[in-house]
């Protein structure tokens, strides 16, 4: 009988977790400052001489009934972020919070309840699947774990996910290797969704799968989304699915978020240089495009270890842009544009924030060798461009609060006008505002 | 061509009499079959091409297409034998500059091989050997088939690590393959392979194990030296951006054996195989606007134990039902001229594929 009462209790929380989602854009999962450094150790003493600064602050939120892509190279800190705070990784420093609570440093126990609400795809489909288990006691497992008795038994609910999923109810006393790498995937999946999370976290969910198999991975996963009203974060190297399945993506350098923004701003017009060179360096399957190598920005040498991460703006090693400021001051994570933050100094397609600097740094000038001169005009063009925009708004704005404050432009052009000159101004209001805005949304 | 029609007809059939080619690397039925305790491995089941020096082949298709297995096979990588009973079976014609590879003396192959004939694989730090500095592995290779002192080998290792793009070559050389970057290593293995100035070179998913931004670097080094050095590239992946990126032609593989082949813009542009229609709209793409769905291929890759009878994608294709009898199911389709050097192995007649193409699939791409 008691369990009938957990039973009732947790089709109640269901229930209500599916009218919340009913109002989607509610910040799901708030994330401050978060950090991640896997100390060195050496010697006898196992004495601890650095450290791995896998993330190294990361700030953003996701809101609920979205997908939040997250893309960035080997070693920039993505992994590390999902199993954070998913909270398979113990944060160093900073603040998780899951719906309002802060989920940082609950133990195991205290993450258990939590289990339910936040679950995890993984990445290589031969490895997370425990191969002495069959599917169904890999897939009923959460309910084992949480001791939720589903209506029906967990047989019959573990069947229904499988063909949920779009796997064979009757594979239901299989092992895993006796499945191909798409179906295990599937079969990550059904176990990810078992439970009815509100937030599923996706590291790299499709990179082991062959192409024609991805489109079918993908395309599940998005029908799920709709159909369960899912919340995803997924993190992935490949830049052209990330476009496909995110609202919006944030995009890491060395454990650091570049740049966070809607999809069609970032693809359409990248403001850091890194999310530039990153996007034009992915193949395009059109060979007609075969020889249009001036598009291409390539960058020079390897991302620099993240022990010791380098000063200033981390990118500008190898930045074709890079000035003293980006040697000596990191750069903030500013809402340039409504929905786009960006931490660079010298943005591309924008408005430059450090017009006074303009000496390029000796790397950048070897970077520089390596960007086609089209790119480098067509930068410079498309900045100056941005920035006589600001500059006429700035006037017409004056003119007009002279006149009277009651003849503000449309709420379209005022936000532009607020967070833009702002932003030139000075950097702390703008982040307030920036965030206001991004949490009003 | 005529060449081709021949081969086809002459499926199973020895080959032996038939003349030297004027390509300079020409493959004709060539098949690779492993014996396994659950029966015959067919990776490869038939494959004929033909590639002209300065060009470069692109080879597409799924894991276990077969595509690796044909790399090795013309390399000569599986005739060795050391696996004792479990030896590969290998049929076929592999012609290198008017030399015919499989029955060749294997110590003539083996002087070809690294110096006619290189190879880059994927995953650079099981290819290189952890124990020897780079420079004393791209230095084997080079005295190996060329009588010079270590000392000018040496010289040798650095000018290409140098001309790969590798800082501060006269240094890195004495460095071991870990404490190399996984783009470091690939240039590195790249190196190595070009040292001896290959006419053909082999490169099997050189940049799948790397990130983009590296790979775009990877890439382009790789066609720069093409041009440098005039070799015919083969270069095999599943990624179609970087096929397009590289490829004059390409092959698509599907079960062991090629369903379609023809020039870079033929097959992207007008492909003439349900499987190839399938690759195109599985693949999410940057230079186009936000699809709304992917449309992928169902099911998943045959077993290559048990291929499918007639044709191996009968099981997945959506229009498997179109020809008439059966047929699909039924018999083997061989590859037949679509357009100028265009070949694509379907039942359907041309002119419901150019239909379909054109009406059903193109617009959704």
């Amino acid at each position: 009988m008691s369990e009938n009462a957990e039973d009732k209790e947790v089709k109640a929380a269901g229930a209500a977790t599916l009218s919340k989602d009913a109002a989607p854009g509610e910040t799901l999962l708030k994330v401050t400052g978060l950090q991640k450094h896997f100390p060195i150790k050496k010697g006898l003493f196992q004495r601890q001489v650095g450290a791995v600064r896998a993330v190294d602050g990361l700030d953003f939120e996701v809101r609920s009934g979205e997908t939040l892509g997250v893309v960035g190279e080997s070693g920039c800190g993505k992994s590390t972020m999902g199993r954070l705070i998913t909270r398979l990784l113990e944060p160093t420093a900073g603040q998780i919070e899951f719906e309002g609570k802060d989920i940082t440093h609950l133990g195991v126990g205290g993450m258990r309840p939590m289990r339910r609400d936040v679950q995890m795809i993984f990445q290589d489909p031969y490895s997370s699947l425990n191969p002495r288990h069959t599917i169904g006691t890999i897939v009923g497992a959460p309910f084992r774990l949480q001791g939720v008795e589903p209506e029906g038994g967990i047989k019959k609910e573990v069947q229904r996910l499988l063909s949920v999923v779009g796997l064979n109810p009757e594979h239901y006393n299989r092992y895993p290797h006796e499945f191909s790498g798409g179906q295990r995937q599937r079969i990550g999946i059904a176990r990810a969704l078992a439970l009815k999370p509100k937030l599923v976290v996706a590291d790299e969910p499709v990179s082991a799968l062959d192409v024609s198999i991805q489109a079918q991975v993908v395309n599940l996963m998005d029908d799920l989304q709709e159909e369960l009203g899912l919340t995803y974060v997924i993190i992935a190297h490949d830049l052209s699915v990330v476009r496909h399945v995110s609202d919006r993506i944030a995009v890491m350098y060395l454990g650091k978020i570049v740049e966070l923004a809607d999809r069609e701003s970032l693809y359409k017009a990248p403001m850091h240089p890194y999310t530039k060179a990153l996007m034009s360096a992915v193949p395009i399957p059109d060979p007609r495009r075969k020889n249009a190598k001036s598009e291409r920005i390539l960058l020079k040498g390897d991302v620099p270890s993240p022990i010791s991460p380098p000063s200033g703006c981390r990118f500008h090693t190898r930045c074709w842009k890079a000035t003293e400021i980006c040697r000596t001051t990191e750069p903030a994570l500013l809402e340039l544009k409504p929905g786009q933050r960006v931490a660079c100094h010298h943005p591309e397609n924008f408005e430059d924030q450090a017009p006074q600097d303009t000496v390029l740094l000796t790397a950048a000038k070897e970077a520089a060798e390596l960007v086609a001169d089209e790119v480098l005009a067509e930068s410079a063009e498309t900045s100056a461009a941005v920035a006589a925009e600001l500059a006429e708004e700035d006037t017409s704005e004056e003119s007009t609060s002279e006149e009277s404050t009651s003849e503000e432009a449309t709420s379209e052009a005022s936000t532009s006008e607020t967070s833009a000159p702002e932003a030139a101004a000075s950097d702390e209001s703008t982040e307030e505002t920036g965030s206001q805005e991004s949490t009003d949304k | 061509m005529t060449e081709l029609s021949k081969t086809g007809a002459a499926v199973g059939e020895p080959t032996d009499s038939s003349p030297k080619p004027s390509s300079f690397l020409e493959v004709r039925d060539l098949k690779v079959h492993f014996p396994t305790d659950d029966g015959l491995v067919k990776s490869v089941d038939g494959l004929s091409f033909q590639l002209e020096k300065g060009k470069t082949l692109g080879i597409v298709g799924e894991s276990g297409s077969g595509k690796s297995v044909t790399s090795l096979g013309i390399m000569g990588l599986h005739t060795a034998g050391q696996y004792g009973k479990r030896k590969a079976q290998i049929s076929g014609e592999i012609w290198l500059n008017g030399t015919e590879l499989l029955s060749a003396d294997p110590d003539h192959v083996r002087k070809l091989r690294g110096r006619d004939m290189a190879m880059i694989f994927q995953d650079p730090l099981s290819a290189l050997h952890p124990y020897y500095t780079i420079g004393a592995q791209i230095v084997e290779a080079y005295r190996i088939h060329h009588d010079v002192d270590k000392k000018t080998a040496r010289k040798r290792a650095v000018e290409m690590l140098d001309r790969v793009g590798i800082p501060q070559p006269d240094k890195r050389v004495d460095s071991y393959p870990h404490e190399f970057s996984g783009g470091m290593r690939q240039r590195a293995m790249i190196a190595m392979s070009l040292v001896n100035n290959p006419e053909l070179l082999i490169a099997d998913e050189p940049t799948t194990a790397l990130d983009v931004t590296v790979q775009a670097q990877i890439l382009d080094l790789i066609r720069d030296l093409q041009k440098e050095f005039g070799s015919a590239v083969i270069i095999i992946t599943h990624d179609l951006g970087v096929v397009a990126e590289l490829a004059d032609d390409i092959l698509v593989m599907y079960g062991g054996r090629c369903v379609e082949r023809g020039p870079a813009e033929k097959v992207f542009y007008e492909p003439r195989h349900p499987y190839t229609w399938g690759l195109l709209g599985s693949m999410p793409r940057l230079d186009r606007d936000q699809q709304e769905r992917l449309i992928p291929v169902k099911g998943s890759p045959p077993s290559l134990i048990n291929v499918p009878s007639g044709c191996a994608f009968n099981p997945r294709c959506p229009y498997a039902d179109v020809p008439k009898d059966n047929l699909t199911r039924t018999v083997r389709p061989e590859l037949t001229e679509v357009g100028t050097k265009h070949w694509a192995a379907c039942h359907m007649s041309q002119e419901q594929r150019e239909r379909i193409w054109t009406e059903e699939i193109a617009p959704k791409l």
